[in-house]
């Protein structure tokens, strides 16, 4: 077998816990589908056969009840759960799993919402025969109002800085903003070996990763590793132009760093143990090189690589936050086919649904509604008179007469009183608005969800 | 007669040996006669014909079908005075019974060789009295006789080369379904002369429509089709190391499944990974006969030996094949050719050929003095390879591309090319523009020097670069100078057409000497060296 796909679900949906305190976040409906269906959909299209899905308790309970998710997705999924509580990392997570792995992996987060064509990611993975290749996507701008945003949209996320060769395939330099206190440093090696480097902050990263199984087995020897994103990956980047094994590092001679050395040089002997005489044979004979202009060859002689495919154009959102969430919500019914309104819906006559909006099954829309731009989730009673602009209507929600929603958000099982106007809110879960009430731009939650940090 | 006595050394041989193949040879040197002419030709026709005959026995046509039935018995009687209107069905009817023949067991087989052959003999023996008697019964007998005998010779042109043919087109994209290997379409506007070749792009990768984790093609073959198709991997000996590493692979991951025999199911295991290598980037002579020794080999493996004993035995077999015929023939090479490379020397290379390389680094270090003068162009500039290579290594180098030739040729004392291939009429199978160098050197007089290891020969025959070739990708061609590219809309200009040829012929003429594992020989020995070849195998 050549890959395994690992969906890493137990994620907490820490940036957006308005959206997630009540329903976990692989299970929030985008597009009246939940979260976790979009990339199952995509590994599916791909030809994936199985998948392992590393979540929490509930929501492999919905996984083998929500109606979607069972019908649509034919791949054998193999959950694992993982007990909430435990603050566990990606990279623990695959630790966790590491008896299922036998052949390389990848990695795919529960929150990733694309169509890229993945042949171009597993291509650079395959070709070059490199120790990882990820995903990476040009930033789109939101550019509608977030709920609950006050001003506007403070510069939080924290850039990337990913510097890549002139073919912008070979990923060289990978930092995040918050790990350059003292600003950009670029190792003499890199620059003797890829004098031109381009530099480029405004990417996203996918999550997707290729990982070979001997990584696996280096995050198996080095406990310390708890995050892909945050270390994996970074580590990964930097041990490309390391020195070698062979060459006598006259630094580091206390013993300790000496063993720190051993466990991070076993990286290099896993992945180069499997390297053939047949193999070498044909890469000198080959008359191919990756780089010009001096005496290395191709590769430089190194063995680990790390490549990246960057999307220029095409879909690719990852849904961590709240404004990602309703940017997504507007863009991925363009995904798939399905008829914007759903046959078991009852939307009477004199309602007008706008051709841009989706309602979801057994909906019950009621007269002289207008619903426009927006989506609307299963089991949702909209009465009469009722104003729907720009929104996202979770399940189970009851909107009673003469309501006005523009802009917002209505979490699950939530109840708008009669005649209130509800503008660029978010409600959540189980709330009730009551009748004649007049919000704008505020985010309504619990009392006791305040407490959540 | 000599018939008659052919008949019964056919019976006494028959018994002898079991072998249909090698029979008029056999036949020949055990009886230590000297063979007539018609003996001879008699040999050649047999042997051709049992060559088509192995290979069309998949393909039995109606009407060879509908004759084999009454024709059956016909062979088996010794025919004293067969009519003429049978001599014609009968040896085309005694091919297809053979070729059916030949699916079945082997016992059979032996009894229809020998009623094929005599039928035969009785066939040309009928014609030839025919001529003595007169005119009528040879015409005829002639027509008839003659396009049933230009059938067997006749061979089917390699697909690769009938892209214009869309009954062929279909044939290829049915065999594709089949095995579940996808179609790569091609590509952009085709240069006429070259209409009938393959031009795929880069941009659609082979990939694009094979599941991600790769089910139906083997991962490792997957991964040697990307690194043809971007050229990772690239030279003659690198693919087929290549090729033989990933074969290597496959062969440690199957498994027979229950009811087959490995000789037989490893072999159908390996057609579609063929097709799917070829459909990345159309195979090369030296791939093609890595890919026969290896199905000869998997085919030869004995029914009762155990699955782990067999696949141990391949993989030895293919080490071997390594070993010798690259690894050991490029050594050979090596010592032969510095006996030519003399001190003061000034050797002109062209392109990157590994064998090359690895002569003139031999060299140097045997401390002999000579300087070297790359010759390279465009759009591939292999040179630069070559040029890094043999710098690193210490040699003095100049670099010229290729439009400089007459310029630098002067000062040239002898050429030493590689080659991909080497065709049975003695041309040479090279990178496009070696064929310039070539000519050009003769015009100056410098000796041109050929290196081939001998598992690169090949029993094609090629006049010209247009029949058979490879397009490569057109938009290499385009290049980007100071923020403008011009060619970047070719498509559009209806008269435009971008041509990358990859391989040109060269004549024997232009060519003094070919270096090869066996010896120094000149070009027109190659066929030599090919029966040679075969009748060891």
């Amino acid at each position: 077998m050549e890959l395994q796909a690992v969906l890493m679900a137990a994620g907490g949906g820490s940036r957006m816990m308005d959206l997630t305190y009540n329903t976990p976040k692989p299970l929030l409906p985008v597009g009246n589908r939940p979260l976790i269906w979009y990339p199952l959909n995509l590994l599916e299209r791909v030809g994936f056969e199985e998948v392992i899905v590393i979540t929490t308790k509930e929501v492999q309970k919905a996984l083998s009840t929500d109606l979607r998710l069972k019908t649509d997705v034919k791949m054998k999924l193999d959950v694992v759960c993982i007990q909430e509580e435990t603050d566990m990392g990606t990279a623990d997570a695959l630790r966790h799993i590491q008896q299922k792995i036998k052949t390389d992996i990848l990695v795919v987060s529960c929150d990733l919402i694309t169509d890229v064509a993945l042949h171009e990611v597993v291509d650079l993975f395959r070709a070059h025969n490199a120790t990882l290749s990820m995903l990476m996507s040009k930033v789109h701008e939101f550019t509608e109002t977030v709920p609950g945003q006050k001003g506007k949209k403070k510069g939080g996320e924290q850039r990337d800085f990913v510097g890549v060769d002139v073919t912008g395939k070979r990923l060289l330099f990978m930092a995040n903003e918050a790990d350059l206190e003292e600003g950009l440093v670029l190792r003499k090696s890199i620059m003797r070996k890829h004098p031109r480097m381009l530099i480029k902050t405004g990417l996203l990263d996918a999550h997707l990763y290729c990982l070979k199984r001997s990584v696996v087995d280096f995050l198996v020897h080095n406990k310390s590793v708890t995050s892909i994103r945050g270390e994996l990956v970074p580590y990964l980047v930097r041990k490309q132009f390391s020195k070698s094994l062979n060459s006598p590092n006259a630094t580091e001679d206390s013993e300790k760093n000496q063993k720190q050395q051993d466990a991070h040089n076993n990286l290099e002997l896993l992945s180069t143990g499997k390297d053939e005489p047949l193999l070498q044979l044909a890469r000198e004979r080959s008359c191919w090189n990756d780089h010009r202009g001096d005496m290395s060859e191709a590769y430089h002689g190194g063995k680990l690589r790390c490549y990246v495919h960057i999307m220029e154009e095409g879909m690719c959102y990852r849904v961590n936050t709240l404004a990602a969430y309703i940017e997504a919500n507007r863009v991925a019914p363009k995904l798939f086919d399905d008829p914007s309104i759903h046959p078991t819906a009852v939307v009477t006559e004199r309602s007008l649904v706008g051709s841009d909006s989706i309602i979801g099954p057994y909906c019950q829309i009621l007269e002289k509604t207008s619903i426009k731009r927006s989506n609307v989730g299963t089991s949702t009673t909209i009465k009469e008179k009722v104003k729907i602009i720009n929104s996202i209507i979770m399940n189970g929600v009851t909107i009673e007469e003469g309501c006005n929603i523009q802009g917002s958000v209505i979490c699950n099982n939530a109840v708008i009183g009669r005649g209130a106007d509800i503008k660029y809110c978010l409600v959540g879960s189980g709330q009730r608005v009551e009748p004649e009430a007049e919000r704008t731009n505020e985010v309504i939650v619990g009392s006791d969800q305040l407490m959540e940090i | 007669m000599a018939d008659s006595d052919g008949r019964q050394i056919d019976s006494i041989n028959h018994a002898a040996d079991g072998d249909g193949k090698g029979h008029g040879i056999v036949r020949a040197k055990t009886e230590g006669k000297e063979l007539t002419k018609e003996e001879k030709q008699r040999l050649r026709k047999e042997k051709k014909q049992h060559k088509k005959n192995k290979k069309d026995d998949k393909v039995p046509t109606e009407k060879e079908k509908e004759k084999e039935k009454p024709s059956v018995q016909a062979p088996s009687k010794p025919v004293t005075q067969s009519p003429t209107h049978k001599a014609a069905p009968v040896p085309v009817s005694a091919s297809a019974s053979e070729s059916l023949a030949a699916a079945e067991k082997p016992v059979k087989t032996k009894a229809e060789l020998r009623a094929e052959r005599r039928a035969r003999q009785d066939s040309e023996r009928t014609s030839k009295q025919g001529k003595k008697e007169g005119g009528q019964q040879s015409t005829t007998s002639k027509p008839k006789a003659s396009p049933s005998e230009l059938q067997p010779v006749v061979k089917r042109l390699p697909e690769h080369v009938q892209v214009d043919d869309p009954a062929a087109l279909k044939k290829l994209a049915k065999k594709l379904e089949r095995q579940q290997v996808p179609l790569r379409s091609d590509y952009g506007y085709k240069v006429s002369l070259f209409s009938h070749l393959h031009q795929y792009s880069r941009k659609n990768p082979p990939t694009q429509q094979i599941s991600i984790p790769a089910t139906v093609i083997h991962p490792s073959v997957v991964r040697l089709g990307l690194q043809y198709s971007q050229g990772i991997i690239a030279g003659s000996n690198a693919r087929s190391v290549a090729l033989l590493h990933a074969f290597k692979q496959v062969i440690q991951d199957y498994s027979t499944p229950p009811n087959e025999e490995l000789s037989r199911d490893l072999v159908n295991k390996l057609s579609p990974y063929i097709s799917f290598l070829s459909q990345c980037r159309p195979l090369s002579a030296s791939m093609g006969n890595a890919i026969k020794y290896i199905k000869k080999e998997i085919s030869n493996i004995p029914s009762q030996c155990k699955e782990e004993e067999a696949k141990g035995k391949l993989q030895e077999c293919i080490d071997s094949y390594v070993n010798e015929k690259i690894i050991l023939a490029s050594e050979a090479i090596s010592k032969y050719a510095i006996e030519k490379i003399s001190n003061g020397d000034v050797i002109l290379v062209y392109g990157c050929s590994s064998l090359v390389n690895h002569i003139l680094c031999d060299a140097f270090e045997k401390q002999r003095k000579f300087r070297v003068i790359v010759v390279d162009s465009r759009p591939r500039l292999e040179g630069r390879e070559a040029l890094r290579r043999l710098v690193k290594k210490g040699i003095r180098c100049t670099y010229v591309l290729i439009s400089a030739l007459s310029y630098i040729l002067p000062e040239v004392s002898k050429v030493f090319l590689g080659a991909h291939a080497l065709l049975a009429n003695g041309y040479v199978m090279s990178r496009v523009g070696t064929s310039q160098i070539a000519l050009v050197a003769k015009a100056y007089n410098v000796p041109v020097l050929v290196c081939c290891e001998t598992y690169k020969f090949c029993e094609r025959v090629q006049t010209d670069s247009f029949v058979s070739n490879e397009l490569d990708d057109p938009d290499d061609l385009i290049v980007t100078r100071n923020g403008k590219t011009h060619l970047e809309n070719w498509q559009t200009v209806k008269s435009l057409g971008l041509l990358n040829l990859v391989y040109d012929v060269t004549p024997p003429d232009f060519v003094d000497l070919v270096i090869t594992d066996l010896g120094m020989i000149p070009c027109t020995s190659v066929p030599v060296v090919l029966r040679v070849k075969n009748v060891d195998q």
